[in-house]
């Protein structure tokens, strides 16, 4: 039995988890949710600068110019194809344009944080932006949280719905996030890790950063399926 | 071949830069024939509206998003969907994110004027008559009210996925 992938909300380091993670356990469906083939993401209008964060202003943004790009799959390796991808960060100093978030770093007036693309037939994505900075929270002394960005995907199968995180290699922050720790396995919590690319480094341009994501299958069951709590 | 799945992680305090209106609130227009308002309160063990959660519904017509407000309150305009099988009554397929929750949930709107599809519906029939109660709305005003317990007496029933 492989180790679980997916972290348990009850995760009693993560403070905010306290009040918030259901206390009785999840319900096994007696049969799948079905699966949906929605019309709606053949409808989306996405602008094709959506996915370079450095260009929605007038000026560009501070910080180190980064490419991300990976695959998304399904796990029987199929292409996740037209899902819908959005990301959001901190800027270079660990500062989010976000009225609630009140750490002391500037905001970057050329930076938003913001990016969404589809990805292409061979289920393939990339974001054009900077590398996000660390940033303190609350949660317990002298807490920082490594560089991050923020990734949804949103296909038209409701078993692969997946908000994570992805993270820098080497960050000497990740082995004291909670977070990142919420998976007990190395290996698990690893795959949440980019590695840096030379093939996806634009010369003179950005460094690479590839990162594959992978979700669960259309026809997913807790039978087959690793993630289940 | 079983590749690795990539592990959750929380949508975090700030989703609203990115979640955007991309998917939008509404899966019908306000006015359509059978358009329905679903709204509700997403609550945290203390009682307290939980104010940075996002709320996706999923169906055969179409999928909606709504972020909490400062009262905790999501709002929807969608339609019933049809019925899928015989053993099924209609229902929505709930998604919720927040911060403090790693994993999304995964819960079920029912609706009360379905009654008798209820009582044969085989998820709602797996439970107590008292879980039940935690996935059928009720009626509000013009609409459908749906409250998200988190923890807590009523505890919200949630699906392994």
């Amino acid at each position: 039995m492989p180790a679980p992938a997916h972290p348990p909300n009850d995760t009693p380091a993560y403070r905010s988890s306290e009040l918030r993670a259901p206390k009785r356990p999840l319900r096994v469906l007696p049969e799948r949710v079905s699966d949906l083939s929605t019309p709606l993401l053949t409808g989306i209008a996405i602008d094709p600068l959506d996915n370079d964060l450095t260009r929605q202003h007038d000026g560009e943004p501070l910080g180190e110019r980064i490419t991300i790009g990976g695959s998304v799959k399904d796990e029987h390796g199929a292409a996740v194809v037209g899902a819908l991808i959005e990301v959001w960060q901190a800027n270079a100093a660990g500062r989010y344009a976000h009225a609630n978030d009140r750490h002391s770093a500037p905001l970057d007036p050329n930076f938003s944080g913001a990016g969404r693309c589809l990805t292409d037939d061979e289920g393939r994505y990339h974001f054009t932006t900077i590398k996000p900075g660390a940033y303190p929270w609350r949660n317990h002394p002298n807490a920082w949280r490594p560089a991050h960005v923020h990734f949804s995907v949103f296909s038209d199968a409701f078993a692969q719905r997946l908000v994570t995180q992805m993270s820098f290699p080497g960050d000497p922050l990740l082995p004291l996030d909670p977070l990142y720790n919420a998976m007990p396995d190395p290996e698990v919590r690893e795959r949440l890790v980019a590695r840096w690319s030379l093939e996806l480094t634009q010369p003179e341009w950005s460094l690479g950063y590839e990162w594959d994501i992978v979700v669960a299958g259309r026809d997913a069951t807790p039978l087959h399926d690793d993630g289940e709590e | 071949m079983t590749l690795p799945l990539t592990p959750s992680q929380t949508v975090g305090p700030y989703f609203a830069i990115g979640l955007g209106p991309t998917i939008g609130t509404h899966v019908v227009r306000e006015g359509t024939t059978g358009a329905t308002r679903i709204s509700g309160q997403v609550l945290d063990g203390a009682g307290q509206p939980v104010r940075d959660a996002v709320v996706e519904t999923w169906q055969p017509e179409g999928v909606a998003r709504s972020a909490t407000d400062d009262e905790g309150l999501f709002a929807v305009v969608t339609v019933k969907p049809s019925r899928a099988t015989s053993n099924a009554a209609p229902h929505i397929d709930v998604s919720v994110f927040a911060r403090g929750l790693l994993t999304r949930l995964v819960t079920r709107v029912y609706f009360p004027d379905e009654g008798a599809a209820n009582e044969t519906d085989a998820v709602l029939q797996s439970l107590t008559p008292e879980d039940r109660t935690t996935l059928v709305a009720s009626v509000d005003g013009g609409g459908l009210r749906f409250d998200i317990h988190l923890q807590g007496a009523r505890e919200t029933v949630f699906f392994d996925r």
